[in-house]
């Protein structure tokens, strides 16, 4: 039995058993640990060049990573928001 | 590009020995002040005199004054007095160790904790964190475990503002009036730290006791857009002095443009010594435990739930990032350009301030460089004041909400809690309110004119970072974990503050420390916080296993 057919059919097994919120956090939470990874960028820490001829690379990539963490909560805000917590705090049954 | 520095810089200190400097910039400073102060206490104005009102504006805030609120909150004195000095004294990584990281952590604390914390407070009429943890763990006492640590860990927060104040314009000031002033040493002139602590605390006490968390709002927004302002113009007049972008960074110090832990050999009159530059790795990874104090701060707790609505939280959310990198980036860059203004070598030529900074302990004057740069290198007055102002800004952004909190949280964790329902009047709560917000700035002002030569205070900050970012995992299992029971609650909070005690004790009662460093180099292990995180939360999750679950009634009204 080839191997990509069993990673496959347990894929669809996972992805069937699990509900579309589940989903959706298992994929924020990968996204997460994947930027908290990037944020270690060991690869820059000998490098002194400068971006733009003023910038040098350690904080250019920091500040970029900046503008990837604001577009990372922008997307978990687009598609994860808690609109149901917000109908109960008003006195209104989320159910 | 050296002997350009020392002309200038010779130039600048020149007239604060002959003659008194000019005061343009304290008129300035002085201005600012009053402007904030009317702003503040017109939105005072607005007050709808209710308890409620006084405490969480009625959760009437919206998206933006929500965000300002929020980041000038979080942002204290440090984001640009001590990003800067923090720079010059390690280099590059500071973005990286404090900011970017932040820009992450702070987000998910907002999403994760802030809106649930938020839903939860209102539909249940909750204004301090003592109240959400008493009414999660059904634990009236827990209250009492919680109230002495979390005040204990707010009020070295609080010094630092007010200290800083005191670092950023005794230097300033130095020279404008030397027969009112007079002192030996650098701060010859200077307006002395007990009328900077009085102007500072009198000023947010005023608009706090008149409109509470309202006027806090009002005042966080017009505060947190004048340091952004002052950080990116303070970043162009600095770089135009030294030339250019391209110039000032061509003048740093090399060490300082790369992350690589490296020793600098400073020849001070002292004596030589060296400076540890650059980020060890394992400090660079720990470090990323310290933002999830945001989790825990009272302070924000209360500042979420000023919220208008849940969806109020998606701005800060989203902008908060971006925010931090338009305040760091010049802040980090001002403090790399600085190592290469003022040489290890060359202390002879340089003011009086600066051979303090480089010639003093580790950390002695960091929180200085800052000033130092503007006023030694930028010789215009106005500049100097504006940017001043704005570096005030940042510091009184935070003390205002942390005076309130401790005010609210003695107020309804101590005098109300207990009391039967309707035996004070909602005025009464107010006059109480306000009575602790005045007891806890005397209280802040005494201590701080005390406290102000202690050299370290800046690593103090990261000490009561520490403290409350251990303490999020309590707030994480009280959110997210239905398991999450009394005993469990009391173990993680005892946990961490027995292992946070210990390594504070070990770090000598505040300064620098690390966990597994060498001899050679004290910055190198890991941070103490990582590991107080994790103890508090194994404590949590083992004793919760084995003990008494939550009540049905609880987990309903906590988990909808």
């Amino acid at each position: 039995m080839p191997i990509t057919w069993v990673v496959t059919q347990s894929l669809q097994r996972s992805s069937e058993s699990l509900s579309e919120t589940e989903m959706k956090f298992g994929i924020i939470a990968v996204a997460f640990v994947v930027l908290a990874i990037l944020h270690q960028d060991v690869w820059n820490w000998d490098n002194a060049n400068l971006v733009f001829g003023f910038v040098p690379v350690g904080l250019a990539y920091h500040a970029a990573y900046s503008i990837a963490a604001a577009i990372f909560w922008a997307f978990v805000s687009k598609f994860a928001w808690p609109s149901k917590l917000e109908a109960w705090a008003d006195g209104e049954e989320a159910n | 590009m050296y002997l350009h520095h020392s002309v200038i810089l010779a130039q600048a200190a020149e007239p604060a020995t002959k003659a008194a400097a000019p005061v343009t910039p304290l008129i300035i400073i002085v201005a600012y002040l009053g402007l904030l102060l009317g702003l503040a206490l017109f939105s005072g104005r607005l007050f709808r005199g209710t308890s409620k009102d006084y405490f969480v504006a009625s959760h009437s805030i919206g998206p933006f004054m929500l965000l300002m609120s929020v980041f000038g909150t979080t942002m204290t004195a440090f984001a640009l007095v001590g990003s800067t000095g923090k720079a010059f004294q390690k280099g590059v990584g500071t973005y990286g160790l404090m900011a970017s990281s932040s820009g992450l952590v702070h987000a998910a604390c907002f999403f994760l904790i802030g809106i649930k914390v938020w839903a939860i407070a209102k539909r249940h009429g909750y204004v301090t964190q003592i109240q959400f943890f008493r009414n999660r763990f059904e634990s009236s006492n827990l209250g009492y475990l919680l109230f002495p640590i979390l005040v204990l860990l707010v009020i070295p927060y609080l010094l630092i503002g007010v200290i800083g104040s005191y670092r950023v314009l005794g230097p300033m000031t130095s020279g404008m009036f030397p027969s009112l002033f007079p002192a030996t040493g650098p701060l010859d002139g200077s307006v002395p730290p007990w009328i900077i602590g009085l102007v500072i605390c009198g000023v947010v006490l005023a608009y706090i006791f008149a409109g509470g968390s309202r006027a806090a709002a009002w005042a966080n927004t017009f505060q947190t857009l004048v340091f952004m302002a002052m950080g990116v113009l303070a970043f162009i007049i600095i770089s135009n002095a030294l030339g250019g972008l391209g110039a000032a960074i061509e003048q740093a110090n090399p060490a300082h443009l790369v992350r690589t832990p490296t020793e600098m050999g400073i020849q001070a009159p002292s004596g030589a010594f060296e400076r540890e530059v650059g980020i060890p790795p394992l400090q660079f990874l720990t470090y990323m435990f310290i933002p999830l104090s945001v989790g825990m701060f009272p302070h924000l707790f209360q500042h979420w739930l000023t919220a208008k609505s849940a969806k109020s939280f998606k701005l800060t959310v989203i902008a908060h990032p971006l925010c931090i990198m338009v305040v760091w980036v010049p802040c980090v860059l001002i403090g790399l350009w600085a190592t290469g203004v003022f040489t290890p070598n060359a202390l002879d030529n340089w003011p009086p301030p600066v051979v303090t900074i480089m010639s003093g302990a580790e950390d002695a004057g960091v929180g200085k460089v800052l000033s130092v740069v503007i006023k030694f290198l930028v010789a215009n007055p106005i500049l100097v004041g504006l940017v001043t102002a704005g570096i005030l800004a940042a510091i009184m952004s935070s003390l205002d909400s942390q005076f309130l909190c401790l005010g609210t949280i003695f107020t309804n964790d101590v005098v109300l809690h207990n009391q039967p329902e309707g035996k004070f009047s909602d005025k009464q709560i107010v006059l109480i309110a306000r009575g602790f917000v005045v007891a806890v700035v005397l209280l802040t002002y005494v201590l701080s004119l005390v406290l102000k030569d202690v050299q370290n205070v800046f690593d103090l900050a990261i000490w009561s970072f520490s403290g409350f970012a251990a303490l999020t995992s309590l707030v994480f299992c009280a959110l997210f974990w239905k398991g999450a029971t009394k005993a469990g609650a009391y173990a993680c909070v005892i946990a961490v503050a027995v292992s946070w005690f210990y390594f504070f004790a070990k770090a000598g009662w505040g300064g620098e420390y690390t966990v597994f460093s060498s001899a050679e180099r004290s910055d190198e292990g890991v941070m103490p916080v990582a590991i107080c995180f994790f103890l508090g939360l194994i404590a949590m999750i083992v004793v919760s296993l084995f003990t008494k679950k939550p009540s049905q009634e609880t987990i309903r009204k906590f988990f909808p």
